[in-house]
């Protein structure tokens, strides 16, 4: 038997909402999204901690700017503190080298890090998730039922088209979805009327396309001055905080 | 010491099946500890104890080792982690220890160096039986 599944909710247990950054594709702004998201909450006072479950593809840690940290031990991982967010990635362990996971070790890294990691008390965590209903998003619908998806789409009908798949699927699965963030994350969505409709799943607000963004990334004071953070500020008001205080 | 957390997870997962099956009591634990997380046994079976007592688990806990194992997937080429630890600097080899799948950041095979293996056994805390 494997002990790890039974102690995840005792780890967990003191985290009043977890929200899992997710959405069909890749490179439609979800890590853009969960970074800032998180590093908005936490800004705002609340006790908000990041964990990046994009094994192949970490990057909340660039986009933050996150460099020379490393976890303490104390009866497990101690994630530690940037700019108030408690972060944890595997990064930590990695540095610069790929790390070639197939679907078990995914699952496993999982379920050892929700094991060992020591979040504390927190207001939110935010786990920036690999693109598409894979490994990942199975093994924490399974292991953490109180996580609530916050889906991630572009306007464009490719995208669209899987986004509906996820969330079907994400239905059937009943898993709890917060709603959909549109991210216009080209200036090629400038032009086109959303698309986003799917029934039963609110549209929570649109991030618009901006051109500072990229220059923004590895830089908190700069990220926070960005429209992108005014946009999904505007969203965090509306739709996550107005939901922690009905929680 | 992330140990303790490990050990919890082991104390918890024994009441769970006391709860499940029914049992008065728990007499004994069987664990295993792959060889791959390479996990202080002094601090582990410290934690174990510590948690048992307070949790009110009086059951005889017994630890194996198991040899860490690895496979590669591309030339079938098996080999074990004691025979390469050593080449492993200091940083790599606790990487390992903190989450034994960072294998696959710093190991290759031995014989044809591809990155796609497997690890066969000896990973991590297992527990084999609970009487
Ligand atoms: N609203 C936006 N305006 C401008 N640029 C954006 C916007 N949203 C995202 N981007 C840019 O799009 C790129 C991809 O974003 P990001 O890495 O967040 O996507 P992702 O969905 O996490 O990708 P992956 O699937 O690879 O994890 C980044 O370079 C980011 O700067
Ligand atoms: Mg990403
Ligand atoms: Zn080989």
């Amino acid at each position: 038997m494997d002990p790890r599944p039974n102690i995840i909710n005792q780890r967990l247990k003191n985290i009043k909402t977890i929200i899992a950054v997710s959405g069909g594709k890749g490179g439609i702004g979800k890590s853009s999204i969960a970074s800032v998201l998180a590093l908005n909450l936490a800004k705002n006072g609340l006790k908000t901690g990041l964990l990046d479950l994009d094994f192949c593809g970490p990057s909340t840690h660039t986009i933050l700017g996150i460099n020379n940290l490393f976890p303490k031990e104390d009866k497990g991982i101690i994630p530690p503190e940037f700019e108030g967010l408690k972060f944890m990635s595997i990064i930590y362990y990695t540095g610069k080298k790929p790390a070639l996971l197939r679907g078990e070790d995914i699952s496993n890294i999982i379920l050892e890090l929700l094991t060992i990691t020591q979040w504390g008390d927190l207001d939110f965590l935010v786990i920036d998730m690999p693109p598409g209903i894979g490994d990942a998003a199975l093994d924490i619908l399974k292991l953490v039922k109180k996580t609530k998806f916050l889906i991630v789409a572009t306007p464009s009908k490719t995208t669209m088209e899987t986004v509906n798949k996820n969330i079907k699927m994400l239905k059937e699965l009943k898993a709890p979805i917060l709603g959909i963030i549109e991210n216009y994350q080209s200036h090629q969505f400038l032009k086109t009327k959303t698309e986003s409709k799917i029934s039963g799943v609110p549209i929570l607000g649109k991030i618009n396309f901006d051109k500072k963004f990229e220059s923004a990334i590895g830089n908190t004071d700069k990220l926070l001055k960005t429209d992108f953070s005014r946009d999904l500020l505007k969203i965090i008001q509306k739709a996550i905080l107005r939901h922690k205080n009905t929680a | 010491m992330h140990e303790w957390s490990l050990a919890q997870a082991v104390v918890y997962s024994a009441i769970k099946y006391q709860k499940n099956n029914k049992l008065k009591k728990i007499t004994e634990i069987n664990l295993k500890i792959g060889e791959l997380q390479q996990i202080d046994r002094d601090i582990f079976k410290f934690s174990l104890k510590q948690i048992s007592r307070l949790k009110k688990i009086t059951a005889k806990i017994k630890i194996k080792t198991e040899k860490a194992i690895l496979k590669c997937r591309i030339c079938q080429h098996q080999w074990s982690f004691s025979k390469i630890l050593k080449k492993l600097n200091k940083n790599e080899a606790e990487y390992i220890h903190f989450i034994p799948e960072i294998a696959h950041t710093y190991l290759r095979c031995p014989k044809c160096k591809s990155p796609d293996f497997k690890i066969i056994k000896g990973r991590g805390v297992w527990i084999d039986s609970i009487k």
